[in-house]
């Protein structure tokens, strides 16, 4: 039992960073643009088949694979972002963007279906079936590979948004668009490389995702983006470290229930969602700037 | 919002009335005529998605709470006519009468969500709605109640098989008349005008006077009532119940593609978009075997839609027909049939070169 617990704890927490790097596209998109992209869900899964295609034709190695899996979805999310993103202007953009990344969602899981079928596949290779032993219990190497892969990516991120120039531009354009605008800020190019970056990190997480999770279908992108949407609702939109923060919470959360309740576990993220917005609806790391309308 | 204002441009109140007395008339005769049971199955989904659309937008198009989790209501309504009628041994025409108690159970369930979700505005408000449709769909994959992923059947009506749907089509026709018809009151009333104040600037409603909250939650409270109605009448058609079919995520995703298709926040946007998408996607469907070309197509009209005709098509048309632009195409109609009267067109004489 209690190596349960312990082993539910350290995968939670392991699990946990890699939902958090999704999650972190989600809320710097969000930041940036003022949009929801529930297609991030669909991007992960997008990204876990590119892994999955590149290892079964060119029997490439999964974290070799990364190197192409990541541009691609970079620039995948450029093209999107530039098709269907920008051109929605007006009052009443923050719902139409919603419901276009909505069918861009749509679109991406039928050609997936059309692509790889409606069965389960899963991404293989020596890590993903070799375990390490740690004090008590056994953890698949890929779940120490994926934390290490996030917290790389945090750093990057980090680094991008704190150490360069971009990442002031991306900051001041989170604080306020016009402003950043009228200082001289290219609000459009912040937006699209913005929208590229949170993208492009759903390349690392699809990978891991795919690694971890036993097997996926086109089908998984609407699990998956309703626990994103949990996790950054619950850190507070635009919060990047609270997105860290709560999708650690919420995955080890979730794997505690599941030694117990198997079948309620994910209703974890969803009952954590609506209690804690019942009593501080901008999240727990919200402002209320974040709010307002 | 623009694109009502322009509404009175277009036609007149009595037109409309007359328009709306013809649709119903034509909606009434349409299984008398086309006896063929592919179409009266036609018939009930698109009415049932005709009320559902209306009753969702009479909410979220009226009152700019975008809800993604309709389909709660709608699956409640579905779960409950299910049960009742196993639990309450209830067959044939008086399985109907569980309607009206499906849906009060839908509003009964819609009062909690509504006010946990309608504190929150905008993305957050989208996103807790989805949250619940997922808490619903787990639940009911997971209760007993529901017998979970195995799934529920319902007892099949006696009809002779020529008219079986028949039944199901005259009771879908008075729910969807009927929320027309609430659509068309709330629009014009007091209340109506609250609810739409509410979507324009809620915090400047409120400050004159506007108690946002109950206005919404009654606004919510009814939109599940009349979906959850349509949900129980939808499993009763259909006759089995599966947590994945019941609670669907492209059901809401369709609706909403109806209500912004159509024209969202107008009284006839969304039974027009009713009108035309629904029959177009089960046509789709029924042409291709496999569900992934259909949700292709489905997702680049739903982006055509957003990108093109951002408020839908009957305000674009109200827009772009100013009285200026109808009297020029009257005008011009006009000449050229005066031009064709006077000099009719010769047709080519044989062999010419054209």
């Amino acid at each position: 039992m209690a190596s349960e617990i312990s082993r539910a704890i350290a995968a939670g927490i392991l699990g946990g960073s890699v939902y958090a790097l999704m999650a972190v596209g989600l809320t710097l998109t969000f930041g940036v643009l003022d949009i929801i992209n529930v297609a991030q869900g669909i991007f992960v899964v997008l990204g876990a088949y590119l892994s999955y295609a590149l290892s079964v034709h060119l029997h490439l190695d999964l974290l070799l694979g990364l190197l192409i899996t990541v541009p691609a979805m970079f620039i995948i999310g450029l093209v999107i972002y530039w098709l269907f993103i920008r051109p929605l202007r007006g009052a009443e953009r923050t719902s139409m963007t919603l419901l276009a990344c909505f069918a861009v969602a749509l679109i991406i899981e039928g050609v997936l279906y059309r692509e790889f079928g409606s069965g389960y596949v899963s991404l293989n290779a020596w890590y993903t079936s070799a375990s390490v032993h740690i004090f008590d219990f056994y953890l698949a190497d890929i779940y120490l590979i994926g934390f290490g892969l996030a917290a790389v990516a945090f750093a990057a991120i980090y680094l991008i948004l704190y150490r360069t120039t971009f990442g002031r531009a991306v900051r001041a354009t989170m604080q306020n668009r016009v402003a950043a605008r009228l200082i001289g800020i290219d609000v459009n190019r912040v937006s699209a490389l913005t929208f590229g970056i949170g993208t492009a990190v759903t390349a690392i997480g699809g990978m891991v995702y795919g690694a971890i999770s036993g097997g996926f279908t086109p089908n998984s992108g609407y699990d998956l983006i309703s626990r994103l949407l949990a996790i950054v609702i619950l850190a507070g939109l635009g919060s990047v470290g609270g997105a860290l923060v709560a999708a650690i919470f919420m995955t080890t959360a979730e794997a505690l229930v599941d030694i117990w309740q198997p079948d309620w576990a994910v209703a974890v993220f969803y009952l954590a969602l609506v209690i804690i917005l019942t009593f501080r609806p901008a999240g727990i790391f919200g402002q209320r700037a974040v709010r307002a309308q | 919002m623009a694109g009502t204002r322009h509404a009175p441009r277009l036609r007149s109140r009595t037109f409309s009335g007359l328009g709306a007395a013809v649709l119903i008339a034509v909606i009434a005769v349409f299984p008398l005529v086309f006896t063929n049971p592919t179409a009266t199955n036609f018939g009930v989904i698109t009415l049932i998605f005709l009320a559902v659309a209306s009753a969702w937008n009479i909410f979220s198009g009226f009152s700019g709470y975008l809800s993604l989790g309709h389909a709660v209501f709608y699956g409640t309504g579905a779960y409950f006519l299910a049960v009742a009628a196993k639990d309450w041994h209830l067959t044939g025409s008086a399985v109907f009468w569980l309607l009206p108690l499906a849906g009060a159970v839908a509003a009964l369930i819609a009062v909690p969500l509504g006010l946990v979700a309608l504190r929150v505005r905008r993305h957050t408000f989208v996103v807790i709605t989805i949250a619940f449709f997922f808490i619903a769909q787990l639940s009911a994959s997971n209760l007993a109640v529901t017998g979970g992923s195995s799934g529920l059947l319902l007892p099949v009506p006696n009809w002779t098989s020529a008219t079986f749907n028949n039944p199901f089509y005259y009771v879908a026709l008075i729910i969807a008349a009927g929320t027309v018809a609430l659509s068309v009151l709330i629009r014009r009333s007091r209340f109506g005008l609250q609810l739409r104040a509410i979507r324009d600037d809620e915090d400047r409603a409120a400050g004159l006077g506007v108690r946002a909250m109950p206005v919404k939650l009654t606004a919510l409270v009814l939109s599940a009532f009349i979906t959850g109605m349509a949900g129980a009448l939808w499993v009763y058609f259909i006759g089995e119940a599966f947590p994945q079919f019941v609670f669907d995520p492209l059901f809401d995703l369709a609706v909403v593609l109806m209500a912004f298709f159509g024209g969202l926040g107008t009284v006839a946007g969304p039974v027009l978009g009713a009108l035309i998408l629904e029959p177009a996607q089960m046509y789709l469907n029924l042409q291709q075997s496999n569900g992934y070309e259909s949700e292709i197509l489905f997702g680049a009209l739903f982006l055509v839609v957003i990108l093109f005709l951002p408020r839908g098509v009957l305000p674009t048309a109200g827009e772009w027909l100013t009285p200026g632009r109808m009297r020029r195409l009257r005008d011009g109609w006009l000449a050229w049939r005066a031009r064709r009267t006077a000099h009719p067109p010769v047709p080519p004489a044989e062999g010419t070169p054209s």
